[in-house]
């Protein structure tokens, strides 16, 4: 076997070598990219987790950093993901239908939507700067006046929760910019779309994770 | 059992004669090569690792300072610790055996995600070598599980240990879902769950574990991190935090990390005990059942680590029942071993010498497991070498001795030569009795009361410990007997035939050593993988 | 090796207008987080619960259609679950400790 991969008619897809056939190699990878996803599921959980147990222990804190947010914000992001995962969606769809210009224009606008979800990010993140709102032994307690002593654990679950959640858009948008070039140089079709299916799941985990973030982060207080 | 076609004719190409120089290897996506060059790289920390437990022991030769200060036994403790367990014991059997055995076992071609798996070696590696970086800043000296408070306060290297420990456990995640999807996908036809090897159904059950468990680990470390850059008082007392609460999240890990490191253990001696009896293997279903029982037992014990925590009494009586659970499977796999060799045409080749130094030793550790589950003995033993001892005979007289037996039952087939049986046994005989010389005085030590963990000790404790020490030579000369005997092998063995041991698993119906495919023909399985009668 | 594979008759297309109707069911839902947030003092202690239940509402859909999990394999649907199972099982034991300690005071 000198070569990793088989031909299989012309323009169809390439398997490698240990795979039966093109749908064998599908429902493989599919299983991989769904095992990877759980471990992304218990990574943010112990986040959560340790959220859910702090904030039944002092909850009126939790309340005062949550008053320190704009649920605005938040709302408007919840809206900016939620229309990119649709759009992450149709992607998919037209992928299927064989219609790549549609495609590319929805994966486009999946970018353009994470870029929108960092931008409100980066403005939320830079007026807490500017109020002296840090994490943990860093918040300036004196400036922001706070009424807890240990505020600075709530913002600590915040940057960490919505840090490693925006480090994950970031990745999001990486990756569909990934698949957006293959889907223009003409990798994919109705045949083969495991890798945008792949980035897909892993967008709307993000999505999904965010669904969650907002309320607990934002409202609940 | 397979109806794999021979394969003496033509061709010498093997998988390690394939292609040639570093390069081929350091880019190669075969299994079996990635599963040489964890090999390669475990045997070195292995040695690391090995090389400071002898320091230590000859630190507690004597009482007072023997030959280095109580700050660097902190160190060189945590470095055992952190070596022996996330570079030696959890890569060693799944990623060296198994990478090399598990397609070939289920009669694949390769693992399912080739270029994760060599990812997987190529995060171990980065892990390994950025723990390493602290040995020149700042010595860690928490211990390898890394404790808060202490941990957060301390001003060692802890967040480039815990970034490497992070990394590394990457490294077991892509193993883990390597494995699940392979056993899932790649199964030659006809091989069904049911026909899979009990080493493959280990590996299985760990890699669940692998997979369910690791992240955790990762969030966990992760926010150490942030706690000793910010300061955000999650595990902080001193700020409202929970030391606890780190305890419960690094061993919701931790404790099913102790079952990655045991099951594959078991899968080996499962493999070896039916091989060397040659008799079919007592119970297939039990054993392939209770494996997946122990992985899913080990995600409700973990509290058991934390009797003397300051962990609740309820949820210590809880964990409490909930441990002594696992001696069920446990037991069964023993049982069934036990009894697959009972009236079986016994072969005292050095894998099986291996498999029934294990079934001793892990005897042993698996009962006083049992003892420790229970509260009250638990509060006296805790932190003494009796917990000490206990570990070190699961996972030193069990996962060692099955690496060093699988090892040795798979060599001809790694490597397409046999070596020297006789050096092999001697090895053995030197691993064996040092390793009870070594760690049976620990569990009198602990019975009497001394603490783990440091580096000095009372007059009264010394002739046990001198004991300890000297045992600690002899297992150094067994592994290095055993080191002579594998580079004697490669060098001047013989070569090996197809099938050494007349063993009727899959592995060995292709040639010694495989060719880059595994087989030349897709087998076709028509029977279980132990048809000895 | 079989030749004709992977052909889109194999996967489930879902329907234009079902994504269109799902992500208006999580743009409403959204809303209605909102909405109930404004009834916060009215909900008492029942606000935190009501905003996690419309979030798992909307992660449900989002699951389901978006992620495809319902024409996905069982195996697929197993392993996702598992994540969700051995969450739980890590809050409930921390918390079984946390909510039953016996807070110990130093009698010095």
């Amino acid at each position: 076997m000198s070569t990793d991969s088989h031909s299989v008619k012309g323009h169809e897809h390439h398997f490698a070598h240990h795979f039966r056939s093109a749908e064998h190699e599908y429902e493989t990878t599919k299983e991989g990219i769904w095992l990877f996803m759980v471990t992304e599921i218990l990574m943010f959980g112990g986040l959560f987790i340790g959220y859910s147990i702090f904030h039944n222990i002092y909850p009126e804190m939790f309340a005062e950093g949550a008053s320190y947010l704009d649920w605005k914000m938040g709302f408007l992001n919840t809206l900016v993901l939620i229309f990119s995962s649709l759009t992450m969606a149709l992607g998919i769809f037209f992928l299927q239908k064989n219609e790549q210009k549609k495609a590319v224009m929805s994966l486009a606008i999946t970018i353009l939507c994470g870029a929108i979800f960092m931008v409100v990010k980066y403005f939320e993140y830079t007026h807490k700067f500017h109020l002296g709102i840090f994490p943990g032994r860093l918040l300036d307690v004196a400036k922001v006046g706070v009424h807890h002593a240990n505020l600075g654990m709530y913002f600590g679950f915040y940057y960490c929760m919505t840090g490693l959640h925006g480090i994950h858009v970031l990745l999001g948008m990486g990756l569909i910019s990934w698949v957006l070039f293959r889907t223009l140089r003409g990798d994919f079709n109705s045949n083969y779309y495991t890798a945008v299916e792949g980035v897909g799941i892993f967008w709307h985990i993000i999505d999904l994770i965010w669904i969650f973030l907002f309320p607990l982060l934002y409202l609940v207080g | 059992m397979a109806t794999a076609a021979a394969h003496g004719h033509g061709s010498d190409k093997n998988y390690l004669n394939e292609s040639s120089g570093l390069w081929s290897w350091l880019t190669t996506l075969d299994h079996k090569r990635i599963g040489i060059m964890y090999f390669i790289s475990v045997l070195i920390f292995f040695l690391l690792g090995g090389i400071m437990a002898l320091l230590l022991r000859i630190e507690l030769m004597y009482p007072g300072q023997t030959i280095m200060s109580a700050d660097t036994y902190n160190q060189v403790m945590t470095y055992h610790g952190s070596i022996m367990v996330f570079m030696v014991i959890i890569p060693g059997i799944p990623a060296i055996l198994g990478n090399f055995f598990l397609p070939l076992h289920i009669g694949a071609k390769d693992v399912a995600f080739p270029r994760l798996n060599l990812l997987s070696w190529y995060c171990l590696m980065a892990g390994a070598l950025l723990a390493f970086t602290t040995l020149i800043t700042h010595k860690v000296d928490t211990g390898w599980t890394f404790y808060t408070p202490y941990s957060i306060k301390t001003g060692t290297s802890v967040t480039t240990m815990v970034v490497a420990a992070f990394i590394m456990g990457v490294s077991s995640i892509l193993t883990g879902l390597n494995f699940i999807a392979t056993v899932h996908k790649l199964r030659a036809p006809g091989m069904t769950m049911y026909r899979i090897p009990l080493f493959v159904w280990a590996i299985y059950s760990t890699a669940i574990l692998q997979v369910l468990a690791t992240p955790v680990l990762g969030i966990t470390l992760l926010l150490l991190s942030v706690e000793r850059a910010f300061g955000v008082g999650i595990f902080d007392p001193a700020l409202g935090g929970d030391p606890v609460l780190f305890q419960h999240f690094f061993w919701f890990y931790s404790h099913p990390a102790v079952y990655i490191m045991i099951l594959p253990a078991m899968g080996v001696i499962s493999e070896l005990i039916t091989t060397f009896s040659r008799k079919v293997i007592f119970g297939y279903t039990a054993i392939a059942y209770s494996s997946l029982g122990i992985a899913g037992v080990s995600f409700f014990v973990w509290g058991h680590h934390m009797f003397v925590s300051g962990q609740s009494t309820i949820a210590g009586i809880v964990f409490s029942f909930l441990t002594m659970l696992v001696g069920v499977p446990t037991a069964i796999k023993m049982f069934n071993w036990i009894a697959t060799m009972y009236k079986g045409s016994i072969q005292m080749q050095s894998p099986m010498l291996f498999a029934m130094g294990f079934m001793f030793l892990f005897g042993i550790g698996g009962v006083t497991g049992i003892m420790l589950a229970v509260i009250p003995i638990n509060v006296h033993f805790h932190d003494t070498y009796f917990v000490v001892a206990h570990f070190h005979y699961v996972m030193v007289g069990g996962t060692l001795m099955a690496i060093m037996g699988g090892f040795y039952y798979w060599f001809p087939k790694m490597f397409g030569k046999m070596y020297n049986e006789m050096t092999a046994r001697l090895s053995f005989v030197f691993i064996f009795i040092g390793f009870n010389v070594t760690f049976f005085p620990q569990f009198i030590l602990g019975a009497m009361g001394m603490p783990r963990r440091y580096f000095d000790y009372i007059p009264a404790y010394y002739s046990l410990n001198a004991i300890s020490t000297v045992g600690s030579w002899l297992i150094a000369i067994g592994f290095l007997i055993a080191l002579y005997t594998i580079i004697n092998g490669l060098t001047k063995g013989e070569k090996a035939p197809m099938n050494p041991w007349g063993s009727k698993t899959l592995e060995w119906t292709t040639s010694s050593p495989p060719p880059h495919s595994n087989f030349d023909v897709e087998p076709v399985i028509t029977a279980g993988p132990y048809e000895y009668r | 090796m079989a030749g004709n594979h992977g052909d889109s008759q194999g996967h489930h297309i879902t329907p234009l207008n079902v994504y269109l109707k799902v992500a208006g069911a999580l743009f409403a839902l959204t809303f209605l987080t909102v909405i109930a947030h404004h009834f916060s003092a009215q909900l008492g202690a029942m606000a935190a619960p009501v905003a996690f239940f419309i979030a798992t509402i909307k992660a449900v859909l989002v699951m389901l259609w978006f992620m495809h999990l319902k024409y996905d394999t069982i195996m697929n649907r197993v392993i996702f679950g598992a994540g969700f199972f051995f969450l739980a099982l890590l809050l409930a034991f921390s918390g079984l400790d946390i909510w039953t300690r016996v807070a110990e005071f130093s009698t010095l």
